[in-house]
């Protein structure tokens, strides 16, 4: 094993965990509003198409990203529609909302498939400038990859710190109180699906646009679905997203780590680790989980009279 | 996750009138709007819909196309409904039904030697054995009440896939495709009807229903099972093995959709393909919520829905567009069902 090889293993898994953190830390906030969009899926499809094309129409990778964040925002107006407005059942709306978002990204990228984009530029750590080329270019990484720690300080911040988090946090645990309070709980869960909207829309624009920098259908092969396990991981909190993306990002770094030192052990097998072990841990706490996640996650609010 | 009951006043005949109106313009809207999509993408929508009633409804092939489709998703469907009537919710689906894939394609390419009348029972056996196991973590979990068990089938679901990849590509891959198996034996292969690609699993599924229906209403397990889905409390008071119930109904479970996965593996495509489901649980799942859970209603809906999901095989062959796009259409329709005026809503969940 070469210092290079490691290097790029470590790169490689990065770029793998950032989308995943982005789009876990969306889920999170909408989660802790009370509401779980099992339609995550569709979401991060749909901004992947959209910000795909908008960069291969402008020509502009930041355009792309800024479309597939809004694209991700107004998918989650839809399931706020839904579940707020219309006081549907969270869980099939979210499902509902995933196939729509199968059906609208294949629509949105079938003239994409196959094309070439500008993907996002890579920026050079400083002070690495006088490595080699090639460690270099392992070690520069795209704008967004810089700001996704950041972004998850914020998340924790605005969550845990405003006056805004402390009533997206309180209509998530008990919207009838938060009302009484005078918060308005349908609209804060709007809020809060669409900021997780747009977070979401940022991992996908990460996906198609700085990672993959190609559009195929279905390509975002299950990670709204493990966001939704790493925020279960993560009991419901920002930082600890990290841990959970890195947990990922190190499963897949491993992975590559034991094939290029000649060690076979399947790819398949060793991706289904994080969720066995999110599965242990949750065991682990046993019955206390019900004080980590929102108390009325999933619950319609019916409205106080 | 359980839903409050509505505590609204019943709706009168006018708010009824103006809930069936705006119902009926929010069904319009659905087409309308797909229709706009449709019409983005230089095609004619009208000519669309069309082609999609014509070519599902319009001829004996057509309806047995939508058979074919509608088979899966019955059993999916079965597989949440049942454990819904205890108040437990199954989004597990998926997962098991790729375990019961797994297992019934190593009897299918293991046994292949046996004859049909022995490897086919054998395999439907190991496919509800797959999915059933499948299921064993989130009933036993839930019933100590350690884990949810939207939680637990979540994760496994993640998980499931990759296990059968790992067989798929690892282990069984044919000599020239690395992503599924060799083409299964004649003797492996569930037998169709009346020369359609129709197959047995439909048969099975109607029947299950039907059973689903016996146990539920004529058999005191029914009773016992409604009564921990009214009152789980009251029901272990009244001596109702309730934990034993939630185990062994999440299995049940879990099997009815190993079941399908076998039928998907033997009866529709003949070969284990890694990843052959895009979401046949999920779609279960909906089925099973939009009809309340009640064996009649799934067999509507699930018809509905595959008339929608086979009409849209046709959209890709003779306009060109991509078949998800149809998912649009269905994922419309449902958001008009789920978004539907409040006077209609049933209280049961999934």
């Amino acid at each position: 094993m070469t210092p290079l090889a490691l290097l790029g293993v470590i790169s490689s898994a990065i770029f793998s965990g950032t989308s995943l953190l982005y789009t876990t830390l969306g889920e999170i906030v909408g989660e802790r509003s009370g509401i779980v969009n099992l339609g995550l899926e569709g979401v991060l499809l749909v901004s992947a198409a959209s910000g795909f094309a908008a960069s291969a129409v402008s020509g502009n990778p930041y355009v792309g990203v800024l479309v597939a964040m809004l694209a991700g925002g107004l998918m989650n107006l839809v399931l706020g529609y839904l579940v707020v407005t219309r006081k549907a059942n969270q869980l099939a709306s979210g499902l509902a909302l995933m196939f729509f978002g199968f059906g609208l990204s294949a629509w949105i990228g079938r003239a994409y498939v196959g094309a070439k984009i500008v993907g996002l530029p890579r920026l050079s750590l400083p002070g690495l400038s006088n490595l080699p080329i090639l460690y270099g270019s392992l070690l520069s990484f795209d704008p967004l990859i810089y700001l996704v720690l950041p972004t998850a300080v914020l998340v924790w911040w605005v969550l845990f710190r405003t006056r805004w988090g402390l009533s997206l946090r309180a209509v998530g645990e008990a919207p009838d109180t938060a009302f009484a309070a005078g918060r308005n709980p349908g609209r804060i869960r709007y809020r809060a699906l669409l900021v997780g909207g747009l977070l979401a829309g940022v991992g996908a624009a990460h996906l198609s646009i700085a990672y993959a920098m190609n559009w195929t259908e279905y390509m975002t092969a299950g990670r709204g679905f493990i966001a939704i396990a790493l925020v279960i991981f993560s009991k419901w909190h920002p930082l600890r997203a990290i841990v959970g993306a890195l947990l990922f990002s190190g499963a897949v770094a491993f992975q590559l780590l034991l094939q290029s030192s000649g060690i076979q052990v399947s790819p398949f097998l060793l991706n289904t680790v994080p969720y066995l072990l999110t599965l242990l841990v949750l065991i682990g706490w046993g019955g206390r989980r019900k004080y980590a996640a929102p108390a009325s996650l999933g619950r319609v609010y019916q409205g106080t009279e | 996750m359980a839903e409050p009951t509505d505590r609204r006043a019943p709706a009168g005949p006018r708010r009824i009138l103006n809930g069936g109106l705006r119902y009926a313009a929010m069904a319009a809207l659905a087409f309308v709007l797909f229709g706009v999509i449709l019409r983005l993408a230089g095609k004619d929508p009208l000519q669309a819909y069309r082609d999609i009633f014509t070519s599902t409804l319009g001829s004996a092939y057509g309806i047995s196309e939508v058979f074919v489709t509608m088979t899966p998703l019955l059993l999916t469907a079965l597989a949440v409904a049942l454990p819904s009537r205890l108040g437990l919710i199954n989004v597990g689906g998926e997962g098991q039904l790729y375990m019961g894939a797994l297992l019934a394609t190593w009897a299918a390419l293991r046994f292949s030697h046996l004859p049909s009348w022995l490897l086919l029972p054998m395999m439907i056996v190991l496919g509800m054995i797959g999915g059933g196991l499948w299921a064993v973590p989130a009933g036993y979990l839930r019933a100590k009440g350690i884990v949810n068990e939207t939680i637990t089938t979540l994760l496994l679901n993640v998980v499931a896939p990759s296990i059968v990849a790992f067989f798929v590509f690892g282990f069984w891959h044919s000599p020239m495709d690395t992503n599924k198996t060799p083409n299964f034996v004649p003797a492996a292969r569930l037998p169709t009807l009346f020369g359609t690609r129709v197959d047995l699993s439909l048969v099975i599924g109607v029947g299950l229903l039907a059973l689903f229906w016996f146990v539920m209403t004529r058999t005191r397990w029914g009773l016992e099972m409604r009564s921990i889905g009214g009152n789980p409390w009251a029901s272990r008071r009244n001596g109702i093995p309730v934990q034993r119930y939630i185990v062994g109904v999440m299995v049940v479970a879990g099997g009815l959709a190993g079941l399908a996965g076998m039928a998907q593996v033997s009866g529709y495509y003949g070969v284990l393909l890694a990843n052959f489901s895009r979401g046949l649980g999920y779609m279960g799942f909906l089925v099973s919520w939009l009809a309340g859970g009640s064996p009649l209603g799934i067999l509507v809906t699930s018809f509905v829905v595959a008339v929608i999901l086979t009409g849209g095989n046709l959209l890709q062959l003779t306009r060109d567009v991509p078949y998800s796009v149809i998912n649009i259409l269905l994922a419309m329709t449902l958001f008009v069902v789920l978004a539907r005026p409040r006077f209609q809503r049933r209280r049961k969940t999934a």
